[in-house]
């Protein structure tokens, strides 16, 4: 169990950060109610990992002294603007980092009250594991259950519930199984897969780091074992091939190398699968294929690369390719579309409505769209599908798109990568939609049960 | 390696890097492979969508790592945007003749913004505590106006700094430069957006989410050479706010403060009226590595004083348009 705030920062240990250049990427993000104690927990992880250093730590203890606080109030850490700090509330998402021995991790710290699906959808997108927060005293509440829909919704591989302020609780056994519970139920609900709850304490550090003896019955790793030991992303070798192309690199007589003069390279970054050098590829949406010849990054010259490198593909033919387009493998390349069907979260300042104009933007390709129709809104009380006109900001919804030009759309279930698009406004450039191709909304209040492992996204 | 050779692009870096191999384990980038690999989607994706981007190139370790990146993710072909430096007039000299070797050597467009310029004609006055840090704001925003810029790449990380930690990766600006940080674009999945309206422009940062060691390590397994300040030299110094000040046309010492010689070296580089020498024996890239994993104080609080003169001082500065 650790103690209260120490006063003093140690030093991170060298052999840790030096373990750290061998290990792997975790992206998690957080997400919990007012008054959960999230920026606390993200203080603590950070504290506990040796992420903080001495100056940051006395600015903190300095602050907290002023406010008559007796010890170090860790959410000073992560409440980074002004207006924050004056209204001890989370404004937007936060970026924070810290490594342990095996592993580096970047932290979206997603606020939970103010326009939360629009904060909770933009950490949850790019999150490996969503680690959500409960009060032990309150259990599930409604926003736990929305923030929960929205984590299926993105479909984030791994979902945590730290059920916290188990302190207050006198590290009830029967208080934690009932929340745990609950938390499954819900988790059942919206067909996540594995939903893991932790009993902790941020603001003592029980099981955060490490186990607390305040917890005897609870016999599963702290919140910080569990962050290392998750598996990272999927094997990419049980991915199709897709990458779509940002830039063609032709330097003719810029080459900074005389031998470079006739080079023509595909730059882009694989955004699933494996390639090989010898593999046959197709260029979407214009279908025709050639042979990977080389694979370069930088100077070096690869035999393969995988998903998530940035790497420049040489093929065999000079064929017609351009930034926009997607080259696939050539045995299971996606069908191009000018028509999907797709769930939004919206979150622009003025509604969608059917009829309307925009830029929809998959990979690196950027086409107009006219929303044909829009065919339902998630309620997000009750979690189930309900008639609408228009989507309000926060809202999520059912649409029909037809786009300006074919585009290799793929699932959103089978692709996260593959599977997302961005809406655009077009007059002013602001994104005002996330977008997955392909996933439904429930068409009625979620039944008690649903079958194991459906691929369909099913609240 | 020591900072007298300058290869940018030095082959070595093949050496250490992760061959290819076919079992899954190999199949997953290292934590540094995998931020390499973000910041070259972010700098491909960028110079696909905008008309006109800079770099922001002061001749400093992140500026340099994004120069570093920038080569990759173009070669063989040159980069193909020019680099932008705010020169505040108090720039160490050693910095300035490294930032003018690389820009030579790459071949690239060198633009550069004058502090000294504006406070000469009277467009801005000399502060009374001396630092120019503020001032760069406006020579900055002139810059992108008058070279119609419409997205300028910088080597701000989010561990840096609180306010920086709220930024995104492409980051809106208003006609003024200003950042709003209560009213921030979702960047959703790896998906980029830099458009804007006219007079609008964006700021990109490829390394928000590298850390300090993070670039060292970088830096060491890249074999990059930086200027040489930032290696164990020994160097006239006195002591002020509990840094190490070098002693200089901008820094004079009080009769207070005796002058003495130390091994320093920099962890930081910015205005020398304002940028703190650390006490250091490491001479080489991997010795460097080492003592910044053991520091206790981040490289702000270390060694800048411009950052400690309040909680806010950072979000101030950007929300007016500084980097």
């Amino acid at each position: 169990m650790a103690g209260p705030t120490q006063t003093t920062a140690p030093a991170l240990d060298p052999a840790a950060v030096a373990g750290a250049a061998r290990g792997t990427l975790l992206r998690l993000a957080t997400a919990g109610s007012v008054d959960d104690g999230k920026s606390t927990l993200v203080g603590r992880l950070l504290h506990d990992t040796k992420s903080v250093l001495s100056d940051q730590l006395a600015a903190v203890e300095r602050v907290s002294r002023d406010r008559g606080l007796t010890a170090a109030d860790l959410a000073l850490l992560t409440d980074g603007l002004r207006a924050e700090r004056e209204q001890g509330i989370t404004i937007d998402v936060a970026y924070r980092y810290f490594a342990t021995a095996n592993r580096s991790f970047v932290l979206a710290d997603c606020p939970g009250h103010v326009q939360y699906t629009r904060n909770t959808v933009t950490g949850s997108s790019t999150a490996d594991v969503v680690v959500l927060l409960v009060d032990a005293r309150k259990g599930v509440l409604e926003q736990t259950r929305r923030h929960l829909a929205v984590t299926a919704l993105l479909r984030v591989p791994h979902v945590v519930v730290a059920v916290n302020k188990i302190d207050l609780v006198d590290f009830s056994q029967e208080v934690y199984e009932r929340v745990n519970a609950e938390v499954q139920a819900v988790a059942r609900d919206l067909g996540l897969e594995d939903a893991i709850a932790i009993p902790v304490s941020a603001l003592d550090g029980d099981n955060i780091a490490e186990r607390s003896e305040r917890t005897p019955w609870y016999t599963g790793p702290s919140l910080l074992e569990l962050l290392e030991a998750l598996p990272p992303s999927d094997d990419p070798a049980n991915e199709s091939f897709r990458l779509p192309v940002q830039l063609v690199i032709r330097p003719q007589g810029a080459a900074r190398d005389d031998a470079y003069r006739d080079y023509r390279g595909y730059a882009g970054q694989v955004a699933s699968g494996v390639v090989r050098v010898g593999d046959e590829v197709v260029a979407l949406p214009s279908g025709r294929r050639t042979t990977v010849v080389g694979i370069d990054l930088g100077e070096r010259t690869l035999d393969e690369a995988f998903a998530p490198q940035s790497v420049t593909l040489r093929l065999a033919d000079e064929i017609d390719i351009s930034r926009g387009d997607v080259i696939a493998s050539a045995s299971d390349a996606p069908e191009p579309t000018q028509d999907i069907k797709a769930v939004v979260c919206w979150l622009g300042d003025a509604p969608l409505r059917p009829g309307q104009r925009l830029l929809l933007k998959h990979g690196s390709r950027t086409v107009q769209t006219a929303v044909r129709s829009l065919d339902g809104a998630l309620d997000l009380d009750d979690l189930h599908t309900v008639p609408s006109e228009a989507l309000s900001l926060n809202d999520i919804g059912l649409v029909t798109l037809r786009l300006a030009g074919p585009v290799p759309v793929e699932n959103y279930s089978v692709s996260r990568r593959g599977g997302s698009f961005l809406l655009i406004d077009a007059h002013d450039g602001r994104t005002v939609a996330a977008g997955m191709v392909g996933a439904t909304l429930p068409s009625s209040a979620p039944a008690p049960t649903r079958p194991e492992g459906d691929e369909e996204w099913d609240i | 390696m020591t900072a007298t050779t300058n290869d940018l692009t030095a082959p070595t870096a093949a050496t250490t890097a992760a061959t290819a191999t076919t079992s899954a384990d190999d199949r997953r980038l290292t934590h540094l492979d995998a931020l390499e690999a973000e910041a070259i989607l972010v700098i491909r994706e960028m110079a696909g969508e905008l008309e006109r981007p800079a770099l922001l190139f002061s001749g400093g370790k992140d500026s340099v790592v994004m120069l570093h990146l920038a080569t990759k993710a173009f070669w063989p072909a040159p980069i193909p945007f020019p680099v932008l430096h705010v020169d505040t007039g108090h720039n160490f000299p050693e910095v300035l003749a490294y930032r003018d070797e690389t820009v030579e050597r790459l071949g690239l467009r060198l633009v550069v913004a004058s502090v000294q310029d504006y406070i000469d004609d009277g467009r801005l006055r000399e502060r009374a505590d001396g630092t120019r840090n503020p001032l760069q704001t406006l020579p900055l925003l002139d810059a992108i106006n008058d070279n119609r810029f419409d997205g300028v790449f910088g080597g701000g990380r989010r561990d840096e700094e609180k306010a920086r930690a709220k930024e995104r990766i492409v980051s809106l600006r208003d006609e003024f430069g200003q950042w709003d940080p209560k009213n921030q674009r979702p960047e959703l999945w790896n998906l980029f957006n830099p458009r804007h309206r006219p007079g609008e422009h964006v700021r990109v940062f490829p390394i928000s989410n590298w850390t300090e060691v993070d670039i060292w390590r970088y830096i060491e397994r890249e074999d990059i050479p930086l200027a040489p300040l930032y290696y164990a030299h020994e160097r006239e110094v006195f002591h002020r706010d509990g840094m190490w000040l070098a002693v200089g046309p901008y820094s004079q010492p009080r009769d207070d403060e005796p002058v003495e010689t130390r091994l320093v070296r920099y962890r930081t580089v910015g205005d020398m009226s304002c940028t703190g020498a650390v006490e250091s024996p490491a001479r080489t890239n991997a010795d460097i590595v080492l003592e910044v994993a053991a520091s206790t104080l981040t490289e702000r609080g270390a060694t800048r004083a411009d950052d400690r003169i309040s909680e806010a001082a950072m979000e101030d500065r950007k929300k007016e348009g500084y980097f």
